[in-house]
């Protein structure tokens, strides 16, 4: 199996109020179309460990890999664009840029990446969205649809790049149990149809038990 | 790579939907560039005129033969007593002429030189007006008249009649508006002169010429230079001041220098005459410049204020861009450009409003005694003005929205989103 993402010893120390030594000589390996989940208690490091690998926590001891390459001490502006290219992220509130409409937030990181014209990106962006069942509200402000249509915007916005993987920081942690289950057959189906790579942080058990693979942390450790 | 399309357009819409906010911060912008605009016009424009007043009728230099002691006496040459110490009490200055030696020879080659505009004759003699029983002290200067014209605005000086009626009567005379209201004289009426060696002369009177300096019409007089010499008793050689204008004002110290040597007269530059003038004109021009900054500053403190709040606001929105693949720079230059608009927007429209501003005073009655030219509030409309206008605001709201966009740029998305 390809590998799509593979942590190494990562050590991760919070430094203030007090040491503390938040992530213990974590290793593992995320394969190519796989749906892991990561549990754990609140507190045991699970989202810290998601930064990390998400190269937006910068701050750790150990070795990233991202498709096999080394990510660990790039410069900021290449880690940018990894992000840009390689990562979708869904977070748990659900950041999107209120002032633009559905469709500007979905089209935004590919303008970013800028390697296709306007056109395409809007074409993109559109076929995304009616993936997700969303197309209808594309013209609309981002702050004036619902929490769960808010989410399903965010995965959209995820999946415009054509990501290597997906993570999500306990995204159903603000939805209710419809909505809920709405998102993980969204992600299933991404996965089994598209064969997309998942990493969710998440402390539902029933969301994390249907999916393909559980990491389970307790005290900064992976423990299963 | 930085994809400005996008940047401008995340920009834009964040200045869009706080319209109102943005409005403020332009205005100040607006108000800070349309008052400098505004006051440099009418500084400067006030400026030129005063230097005018003064400077218009100033030659650049004045090259005259001043009555001085000799500065070797004859004891100096005496061989004998070359290292004895020599007192000499009383000096007085030797019996010379007025009038400047090889005078037309001089005006000849001044003229030839390609720096400079016009060497020009005048006869300056101490007379007497006489009109009845009334006698009044004064000056005649002879001058050439449509010369004088060309280079010295003389015609703006001239109240009643023409250069030209002066120019074509050899017995013309255009009297000070002071001699002429003292004596109850206007053109066409006659007046006597009387040299200082009791010489009397009828001269009629053609013009009435006013500068505006009451101390100086109401002694000053003008006729043409054949009359002044013909008074005088005197021949066509007879020269006692020669004026010159340059092209370039600052070739005036060395050229008044080099003629002092060549010709062993004086030369007077006009910067050494009238230094108080440059001064004045720098303290104005100093008191301009630290209005319009401090009015900038201001200005610059409200774009720095409304970017601070803005960047507040938008945390999660840093915090999310920066997620998804914007780099640090990505968002500094986001707000940067924030910045830079409202510099440019704001700088556009007070250039306008000091456009508007400065045209309405100019278009102002200003009507005295002293300017017989000027009607209205004088404004110098010079184009680097709104150069140096739009520069300043694009400079201000830079350092503005320097400091709030390197705060955005530092912010950790992990701490943001986390934090939530």
């Amino acid at each position: 199996m390809e590998t799509v993402l593979e942590a190494k010893n990562i050590n991760k120390y919070f430094k203030k109020p007090v040491l503390f030594h938040v992530l213990k000589d974590i290793s593992f390996k995320i394969n190519r179309g796989e749906f892991s989940s990561i549990m754990g208690k609140s507190g045991c490091g699970k989202s810290t460990l998601l930064y990390i690998l998400s190269t937006m926590d910068t701050d750790y001891e150990g070795a990233l890999y991202l498709n096999n390459e080394l990510v660990t001490g790039q410069a900021r502006e290449n880690l940018s664009y990894i992000r840009n290219k390689h990562i979708g992220f869904v977070f748990q509130f659900h950041y999107l840029l209120s002032e633009f409409s559905v469709l500007e937030n979905v089209m935004l990181p590919a303008k970013k990446l800028g390697e296709r014209t306007v056109a395409e990106i809007e074409h993109h962006a559109i076929e995304k969205l009616r993936i997700l069942e969303i197309d209808h509200l594309a013209k609309k402000r981002a702050s004036r649809i619902s929490g769960g249509e808010k989410q399903r915007v965010a995965i959209a916005r995820a999946l415009i790049n054509d990501p290597s993987i997906i993570m999500g920081d306990e995204p159903t942690g603000n939805l209710d149990s419809y909505n809920s289950d709405n998102v993980f057959n969204i992600f299933k189906q991404l996965s089994d149809e598209q064969g997309l790579s998942l990493l969710v942080v998440t402390h539902d058990i029933d969301f994390a038990n249907k999916t393909d693979r559980i990491i389970e942390m307790g005290d900064g450790r992976i423990i299963g | 790579m930085i994809n400005w399309k996008v940047i401008l357009n995340i920009a834009k819409t964040h200045l869009l939907t706080k319209i109102k906010q943005t409005a403020t911060a332009a205005l100040g912008v607006t108000f800070g560039i349309g008052a400098y605009i505004t006051l440099v016009c009418f500084m400067t424009g006030l400026n030129a005129m005063l230097d005018d007043l003064i400077l218009n009728v100033t030659p650049h230099i004045h090259i005259f033969n001043e009555i001085e002691p000799s500065k070797k006496q004859p004891v100096d040459l005496y061989g004998e007593l070359q290292n004895t110490f020599n007192v000499v009490h009383s000096i007085k200055p030797k019996q010379s002429q007025k009038r400047i030696h090889n005078a037309l020879p001089i005006m000849n080659y001044l003229n030839k030189d390609p720096q400079v505009r016009g060497a020009i004759p005048q006869i300056k003699e101490q007379i007497f007006y006489i009109a009845g029983s009334i006698e009044l002290g004064g000056n005649l200067t002879g001058i050439d008249v449509l010369q004088e014209v060309e280079l010295f605005n003389f015609k703006d000086y001239i109240v009643q009649g023409t250069p030209e009626d002066l120019k074509n009567n050899d017995n013309g005379i255009l009297l000070g508006a002071g001699v002429a209201e003292k004596m109850s004289l206007a053109v066409g009426d006659r007046v006597q002169i009387s040299t200082i060696k009791g010489d009397i002369f009828p001269l009629k009177i053609v013009g009435i010429y006013q500068s505006g300096i009451a101390d100086i019409d109401n002694i000053q007089s003008f006729a043409n230079v054949k009359t002044v010499q013909r008074i005088l008793g005197q021949a066509e050689n007879y020269i006692t001041d020669i004026n010159v204008k340059l092209h370039n004002i600052e070739y005036a110290i060395p050229l008044a220098q080099k003629i002092e040597q060549q010709f062993k007269l004086k030369a007077i530059d006009i910067k050494t005459a009238n230094a108080q003038f440059e001064t004045g004109t720098t303290i104005r021009n100093l008191i301009t410049y630290s209005v319009s900054i401090t009015l900038l500053i201001v200005a610059g403190f409200g774009i720095y204020n409304i970017l601070n709040m803005l960047i507040y606001e938008k945390m999660n929105d840093i915090a999310i861009l920066k997620a998804t693949g914007f780099s640090g720079k990505d968002v500094q230059l986001i707000f940067m450009s924030q910045a830079m608009i409202i510099g440019l927007v704001g700088g556009i429209l007070g250039l306008l409003i000091g456009l508007g501003l400065s045209h309405f005073i100019g278009s102002l009655p200003f009507e005295t005694e002293a300017l017989p030219t000027i009607t209205t509030y004088p404004i110098n409309h010079n184009p680097n003005f709104y150069m140096i206008g739009i520069t300043f605001a694009m400079v201000s709201t830079f350092l503005a929205g320097f400091l709030p966009s390197r705060k955005a740029k530092k912010i950790d998305p992990v701490r943001i989103i986390r934090g939530q």
